[in-house]
C-alpha cells in the first residue's frame, strides 16, 4: 500500500490557511517587459543549491534554474500539487508496487550555454544529490532514503527505483534546491564548480553578481515553459537589515521581499501605502525549536526536559506573539493543518499543550525538585536575528523564570552560532529550528530523531527510531496519523528531546503592481520568478 | 627706641573657612556647564544605587497585556513590544552603563597610566618601541577597534569591557607619558633611583602620584565614551544582551520596527544614552578646566 499523496490534495488545500489577496491575483492578463527588483534580507553562502539551506541562495539563484518537477506555480499553497517542469506532461504515478517511478524528459529544454538538456543530465544531477561521493556535502540527501538507483535507459527517460514505496519521494523530488545541473559540467568541471559557476535551464540568464550588494538576471528567450518569462529581467538586491528591506519597498527601490515580515513592519507599510501594497499571509513550514544538550547534566535527565516544556504558554505566547513576531501557530511535529498533524485536542494531551497552565507550572516545578533542579541556571545560545529568533528567545527566558530557572542568553551571529550548535556543541540549550520547503510531514519529522543529521540533542532513543521506521514504511494516511501521534507524544512529550515553541506564521508585502507571485507554505518555493509581471498602470 | 607694637588679630590672617556647600555653590558658580554634567552624572550614579528602590516594576517580565502602552499615568514612558516598562528598564539600564562605563574607563586609564610614566621613566629604545606599539592601537577608529575585540571574543558584558578597555590603554598612556618625560627629569626622581628604590616604587608611588591630572581628565572623558561605546555595541547586537535592560540595546529592539508606531520605545532610551554622555562631558570638560593650571589662571 502506498500513500496516495493526490487523494489528500483537496482537502489539505482547504486547510492550509492561506492567503488574502489570491483570487484577484489569479484573474489578470500577465504583461510583458519590465526589470523586478527585489530585496534579499541574507547573503549568499555558494551558488550551490545541493549543499545550502538557506533562502539567501535560492531568492537570488533559482530564477537561473529548473528542476524536475515543481510546486505549481499557480497553486504553490497547497503541499501536494506538483507539476513538471523538465519532465513532460505531468508527474507519473509509480507503477511496481509504488517502487518505480519513470519521467520523460521535455524536448527543447536547453542550459543557458546552449547544450540541450536531456535525461543523463537529471541522472548525475540526482546522483549528486542522493549518492554524493565521500566529501561532496549534500543537504537533502536523507530526504532520499527510500531510493535504491536513479537511472536514464535514454536520453529522454529517468527511472527513480525506490527500496519500498514512499509517500515522502515525490515531495522530496520537488525540493526548490534540487536545480539540474549539466552532466558536462559535473563531468568536466567536478562538483565544487557549481559553488562559483552558474549554468543552468531557468527562465532568467545570469548577468553579474556583485558580492553582498544584488544578482542581475535578464530573460532567456529559449525559456522551456513557452511565452514565460514575462519580465525582461531582476535585480535580487542583498539588505540584510529588516529597516533596509522595509524601506526600499516603501521608497519603491524594490517591489519586493519574499521571506516575509513581522506584522507590525506590515501594519507601517500598509498605513504608509495603502492599496499601492498588497499583503498576503500563510502559515509557514518553519517551527522554532528549542535543541536541549542531552550530553550535558542535569539535561540528560527527562523530568527536567519535560519541566522546560511544561513551562511554556504556548497558547498565550501564540496570541501575544504573533503581534510582534513572525510565529503564530501552536503546533506539534507536523505543519499545522496537515491531515498527518494533531489536531488541538489532542495537542492539549501533551505536556507543555495542557490547556490549564498554572497545573503545568506546577508540575514542572515538581519535576525540577524531584531532580534536585529547582534553582537551576542555564544559558540560552540564539541566533543574532530578530526575527523570530530573539523575540522568542526573549519569551522563552521570561517563560522558564516562571518556574524559578535561571536562565542568561548567548546570542551570536549565525556563523558562530551554528558553529555553537552544530560543531562545539557547548551549549545548555539553543535555539534551533526545522524549516522545509515542500510539506512534506513524515520527512520534515526526521529532525526529531537523535540520528538525523541535523539532530543536535546528543541522544539516542531507538523507541523513536521504531516509530518513525514504522511511520516510513506505512502507506495507509490514517495508521500513519496514528503513528505519528504515538511518535509526537514520545518526542515532545514523554522525553521532551526537542522542544516545540511556535510555528512560524508567514506574512509578506509586496507593490501593488508587482503581479502573479503567490504566498506559499515557504519562502524557499516558487522563486523561478516566470510567472511573474508589472502591471505598468500602477507602477 | 621702641617700636610700638601693632595689634594683629590672627584671624584676619587666615582666609574665612567657606563651608562645603558656599564651596560647591561657588564652584558651580564658575563652572555652571561642569555642574549641570555633575548632577546628571550624580543622577545617574543614584538611579543605578537605588534601581530596585525607585523602579515601579521588574525589568524583565513580560506583560503581554501592557505591550506598546503609550506613555500614561501607569507607566509614564510607556512599554516595550513585551509590555516592559521602558522607566524601569531605563533606571536598571544605567547599571549596566555606569558597570560597563566605569570598569572600563579605570581599567584602561590605570593601564595607560602605568604603560605610559613606565615608558616615560625608561625612555631609550623600550619608550620608542612601545610608543609605536601605542601607534598601531591608535591607528584604529575606537569603534573599529572595539567591533574587532568582540567579533574575536564574542558578545557579553565581561567581553564588552574588554572591547572597550583594550582602546582606551594607549590614548592615556599617550597623554601620560607627555606629562611624566617632565617630572622624569625633576632631582627627586634622582634621589629616589640614589636611595635605591626599584623601578617599580619609583614609578608607581613617586611619578605616576604626579600625573594624576590627566589621569583623572581621561577618565572622566572615558567614561562617557565607553557609555557611548556600550550602547553602540548592544545596538549592533554585540554587547549586552536580553533580557538585561541596557540602553542600546533597548534602542536595537525599538528602532527598527517601533519607531513610527511607537516612538516611545526608541525615544527614551536614546535620550538616556545622550544626557549620560552629555554629563559626563560637561563634567570631564569641568574638571579638566579645574586642574589644569593654565586653564585655571585665565
Amino acid at each position: 500500500m502506498r500513500f496516495n499523496y493526490r487523494s489528500v490534495a483537496a482537502a489539505v488545500a482547504l486547510g492550509c490557511a492561506v492567503g488574502t489577496t489570491q483570487t484577484a491575483l489569479a484573474q489578470e492578463t500577465p504583461q510583458r517587459g519590465g526589470i523586478l527588483n527585489f530585496v534579499v534580507p541574507s547573503t549568499i553562502p555558494s551558488y550551490d543549491a545541493h549543499r545550502e539551506t538557506t533562502f539567501g541562495v535560492i531568492h537570488p539563484m533559482a530564477p537561473f534554474y529548473s528542476l524536475l518537477i515543481r510546486v505549481n506555480p499557480a497553486n504553490p499553497a497547497s503541499p501536494t500539487d506538483f507539476v513538471c517542469d523538465v519532465c513532460d506532461g505531468t508527474v507519473p504515478e509509480p507503477t511496481d508496487g509504488g517502487t518505480v517511478y519513470t519521467f520523460k524528459i521535455r524536448d527543447g529544454v536547453k542550459f543557458h550555454d546552449g547544450k540541450p538538456l536531456d535525461a543523463y543530465d537529471v541522472k548525475a544531477t540526482y546522483d549528486k544529490i542522493i549518492f554524493p561521493p565521500e566529501g561532496v556535502p549534500s543537504s537533502r540527501k536523507a530526504f532520499f532514503s527510500m531510493v535504491d538507483a536513479v537511472e536514464a535507459p535514454d536520453a529522454r527517460t529517468v527511472v527513480f527505483k525506490l527500496k519500498y514505496p514512499s509517500g515522502a519521494f515525490v515531495p522530496a523530488l520537488a525540493t526548490p534546491f534540487n536545480w539540474i545541473y549539466s552532466k558536462k559540467d559535473l563531468d568536466e568541471h567536478g562538483y565544487e564548480w557549481h559553488t562559483k559557476n552558474i549554468n543552468g535551464s531557468g527562465p532568467f540568464l545570469f548577468v553579474q553578481e556583485q558580492p553582498g550588494a544584488f544578482v542581475e538576471g535578464k530573460r532567456n528567450p529559449n525559456y522551456h515553459h513557452e511565452g514565460r518569462p514575462y519580465i525582461d529581467g531582476f535585480k535580487a538586491i542583498q539588505a540584510p537589515k529588516m529597516a533596509v528591506n522595509l524601506q526600499a519597498i516603501r521608497g519603491d527601490r524594490a517591489a519586493a521581499q519574499f521571506r516575509g515580515f513581522p506584522p507590525k513592519a506590515v501594519d507601517d507599510l500598509v498605513k504608509a501605502l495603502g492599496d499601492k501594497i498588497t499583503v498576503q499571509t500563510s502559515d509557514w513550514n518553519c517551527v522554532l525549536l528549542t535543541t536541549i544538550n542531552q550530553n550535558r547534566k542535569p539535561f540528560d535527565d527527562a523530568r527536567v526536559r519535560r519541566a522546560l516544556t511544561l513551562a511554556v504558554d504556548r497558547w498565550g505566547g501564540s496570541q501575544y506573539l504573533s503581534k510582534i513576531a513572525i510565529v503564530k501557530t501552536v503546533g506539534g511535529v507536523a505543519f499545522p493543518n496537515h491531515p498527518l498533524a494533531a489536531t488541538s485536542e489532542e495537542l492539549q494531551q501533551l505536556a507543555g499543550y495542557y490547556p490549564d497552565l498554572e497545573k503545568s507550572r506546577e508540575m514542572a516545578r515538581k519535576l525540577l525538585a524531584d531532580a534536585g533542579q529547582s534553582n537551576l541556571k542555564f544559558e540560552l545560545n540564539n541566533r543574532g536575528v530578530d526575527q523570530p529568533y530573539k523575540v522568542v528567545g526573549t519569551w522563552l527566558i521570561d517563560q522558564w523564570k516562571q518556574v524559578g530557572l535561571d536562565v542568561t542568553q548567548r546570542v551570536q551571529p549565525s556563523g558562530p552560532f551554528y558553529d555553537t550548535l552544530r560543531k562545539k556543541r557547548d551549549f545548555d540549550i539553543s535555539m534551533d529550528f526545522n524549516c522545509q520547503s515542500v510539506v512534506n510531514p513524515i520527512a520534515d519529522v526526521t529532525k526529531w530523531l537523535g540520528s538525523a543529521g541535523n539532530n543536535f540533542g546528543g541522544y539516542e532513543d531507538p523507541i523513536l527510531e521504531e516509530l518513525y521506521d514504522n511511520l516510513a514504511r506505512e502507506g495507509d494516511p490514517a495508521k500513519q496519523r496514528k503513528i505519528l501521534r504515538q511518535y509526537e507524544e514520545r518526542a515532545l512529550s514523554d522525553q521532551a528531546h526537542l522542544l516545540v515553541t511556535l510555528w512560524w506564521n508567514r506574512i509578506t508585502a509586496h507593490r501593488s503592481y508587482f503581479k502573479g507571485w503567490k504566498i506559499s507554505p515557504s519562502h524557499y518555493l516558487d522563486q523561478q520568478l516566470d510567472n511573474v509581471w508589472l502591471d505598468k498602470s500602477l507602477m | 627706641m621702641s617700636t610700638p607694637e601693632i595689634a594683629v588679630d590672627s584671624a584676619e590672617l587666615v582666609p574665612p573657612k567657606r563651608s562645603l556647600a558656599e564651596q560647591l555653590w561657588s564652584l558651580c558658580r564658575r563652572q555652571p556647564l561642569g555642574a549641570a554634567g555633575g548632577l546628571v552624572v550624580v543622577a545617574m550614579i543614584a538611579m543605578a544605587v537605588f534601581a530596585n528602590v525607585i523602579s515601579p516594576y521588574d525589568p524583565e517580565a513580560n506583560s503581554f497585556e501592557h505591550m506598546l502602552s503609550p506613555p500614561g499615568a501607569d507607566f509614564w514612558l510607556g512599554t516595550d513590544q513585551f509590555g516592559r516598562d521602558i522607566m524601569t528598564r531605563i533606571i536598571y539600564g544605567a547599571r549596566t552603563a555606569l558597570f560597563v562605563g566605569f570598569t572600563a574607563a579605570v581599567v584602561g586609564a590605570t593601564a595607560g597610566l602605568v604603560l605610559g610614566v613606565a615608558s616615560a621613566y625608561f625612555g631609550g629604545k623600550f619608550d620608542l618601541f612601545f610608543q609605536r606599539v601605542m601607534d598601531v592601537f591608535m591607528a584604529f577608529p575606537l569603534i573599529i577597534m572595539a567591533l574587532a575585540v568582540v567579533a574575536i571574543l564574542g558578545p557579553g558584558t565581561q567581553n564588552v569591557i574588554i572591547a572597550i578597555t583594550l582602546p582606551f590603554i594607549p590614548q592615556c598612556a599617550r597623554v601620560v607619558r607627555s606629562s611624566a618625560l617632565s617630572i622624569r627629569e625633576i632631582p627627586y626622581v634622582d634621589a629616589a633611583r640614589a636611595l635605591g628604590y626599584g623601578h617599580a616604587r619609583i614609578i608607581l608611588r613617586h611619578m605616576a602620584p604626579n600625573v594624576v591630572a590627566p589621569y583623572l581628565i581621561m577618565l572622566t572623558s572615558f567614561v562617557g565614551q565607553a557609555i557611548l561605546l556600550e550602547a553602540s555595541l548592544s545596538y549592533l547586537g554585540l554587547g549586552v544582551q536580553e533580557p538585561t535592560p541596557a540602553w542600546g540595546l533597548m534602542l536595537q529592539g525599538g528602532a527598527e520596527e517601533y519607531a513610527e508606531s511607537a516612538p516611545w520605545v526608541p525615544v527614551f532610551p536614546g535620550l538616556a544614552i545622550t544626557l549620560a554622555v552629555f554629563g559626563f562631558n560637561l563634567f570631564g570638560d569641568a574638571l579638566r578646566d579645574l586642574l589644569d593650571p593654565k586653564l585655571r589662571s585665565r
